[in-house]
């Protein structure tokens, strides 16, 4: 574990510093950009509308029961931003785009695809990690965004409709403005900036680890998507505690 | 890497006690050889004797447990050797990049290291691959090709970097009759034309005695002879001329 842990942060480096070669690799930046919002936008709207539904139906009625339903729309605006978006976008993003970055570099090098790129003075680093990395680090954030707005709508929705909860649209959202600052999208936002940098990073060493065949692959694909949601829970926990401590 | 490498000759290489084990099996037993600037060197041997291990050690993937290889005297793990020379090889299993298109894999070099102009690059790639009977497959996708075919764009690949060194692991196998003849013809053409040191290691002695300056026998990790094909064939080593003479007589399957 101590042996992985301590490649991830040497692949870390090594892809910071090829940062400044970011330019270079444009084209694969965008290809991988294309990619990830192409794969996971559809699914990032679905999750963030029902996420923000569920938090809206599980504490609803218990607020209308205690005569404080019109907090609603800050208790659903500050759990998106906060918590549920950042984090349900990183593990969607772990399974949909982690696994597919370690299952095809595992591929990769199974096939001694990096064996030919190493024999042709092509660094696999630049070439492989660091448009992935920078890719997923520009999109995870961007969809961390748009999964807060729909996951407000979601629960402004299912606020508006449920009889137990009969917090209308506007109530929803004047409470949202009055209790939501720029600091808690912010918060969610530096939350999925370092959730992307675990998942590129993870998924490209796990990718670039294969050994075997198919199995090999499989294994990669498995390990790269489990290692990526257990570091994010960790990471989480303490990037709250720092969060907090900076009061943002 | 500087475009004017491609003017240099071909280098040398030296072999030095180059041992390897894998889970401690040992695959290399200190092997010694020197390949000489310009030199076809052929490397011949059983399945499993080392030869694709040593090919991986020449080119710098595997790092030796023990031993040195040196390009042109300077070690091949050290970062200078690439940038000053050029090395290429063709993969027994072609190792095209699926991702890319067979165009963009022969010109995946020049256009990386930005070497030349794209138009420049788009009739390098399309003479190559001429060269090998592919033209007008650029835009195909490698998975398109049947084996043979990923071998020959491999090739092409390989030639489009003006190597220095150029190795061959199995160049001919999965290939027609005619094609092989083709494969062995641009191998001699490539020594003529540039100089350049090829090492290639092969099953076919058709291959290896037509084409070969010299050539070594391996045979579980170890050299058994090295000299002029003609020398080798005469050697009275019972592996050499099992290896050399075997042949598939139907007759004695008969009853």
């Amino acid at each position: 574990m101590f042996q992985n842990i301590g490649e991830i942060v040497v692949l870390f480096w090594k892809t910071l510093q090829a940062l400044p070669r970011t330019f270079r690799q444009r084209r694969k930046v965008f290809e991988q950009l294309f990619e990830i919002g192409n794969a996971s936008l559809l699914m990032v709207c679905i999750l963030s509308l029902f996420i923000g539904g569920v938090v809206a139906l599980v504490s609803g009625p218990v607020l209308a029961e205690r005569g404080l339903s019109t907090y609603i729309g800050g208790l659903v605006g500050l759990s998106m931003c906060k918590e549920l978006a950042p984090v349900m976008m990183a593990v969607l993003i772990a399974g949909r785009i982690g696994s597919a970055m370690a299952a095809e570099i595992g591929s990769m090098r199974v096939y001694q695809e990096i064996d030919a790129l190493r024999t042709m003075n092509i660094n696999p680093v630049d070439y492989l990690v660091l448009p992935r990395l920078v890719a997923i680090s520009l999109a995870l954030p961007v969809l961390v965004v748009f999964s807060i707005l729909i996951g407000w709508l979601g629960g402004a929705v299912v606020s508006t409709t449920n009889h137990r909860i009969g917090v209308p649209f506007q109530s929803f959202f004047s409470n949202l403005r009055q209790m939501i600052e720029l600091g808690d999208v912010f918060n969610g936002f530096i939350k999925s900036c370092a959730f992307a940098v675990v998942i590129g990073i993870v998924s490209c060493h796990q990718g670039l680890q294969t050994i075997g065949g198919p199995r090999g692959i499989g294994r990669s694909v498995t390990k790269a998507v489990v290692n990526s949601i257990v570091l994010i829970v960790i990471l989480d926990y303490f990037l709250t505690r720092l969060l907090l401590f900076l009061d943002l | 890497m500087s475009d004017a490498s491609a003017n240099q000759k071909g280098v040398s290489v030296r072999v030095r006690g180059l041992r390897k084990s894998f889970n401690g099996q040992t695959v290399l037993h200190g092997i010694d050889l020197d390949v000489a600037s310009g030199e076809i060197f052929v490397i011949m041997g059983p399945s499993g004797s080392g030869k694709s291990v040593l090919l991986k050690h020449i080119i710098g993937l595997e790092d030796p447990d023990q031993g040195e290889i040196l390009v042109e005297g300077e070690p091949i793990q050290s970062d200078t050797v690439r940038e000053k020379y050029r090395l290429a090889m063709v993969f027994q299993s072609g190792a095209l990049l699926n991702s890319l298109t067979v165009g963009e894999n022969v010109g995946l070099f020049l256009s990386e290291h930005r070497l030349k102009p794209q138009r420049e690059i788009d009739r390098i790639v399309s003479e190559k691959l001429e060269l090998v009977g592919l033209q007008g497959l650029e835009s195909r996708s490698p998975s398109e090709l049947s084996g043979g075919m990923k071998k020959r764009a491999a090739i092409a690949r390989a030639l489009a970097m003006e190597p220095q060194l150029i190795l061959y692991d199995e160049p001919t196998s999965e290939l027609d009759p005619l094609m092989a003849v083709t494969i062995s013809e641009e191998i001699l053409h490539l020594k003529q034309r540039m100089h350049v040191t090829s090492i290639v290691v092969s099953h076919d002695r058709d291959l290896a005695f037509s084409v070969a300056d010299r050539m070594a026998m391996i045979h579980q990790g170890k050299i058994l002879a090295v000299g002029l094909p003609a020398d080798v064939k005469k050697n009275s080593d019972p592996l050499i001329q099992k290896f050399l003479t075997a042949e598939f007589t139907p007759e004695k399957m008969m009853p």
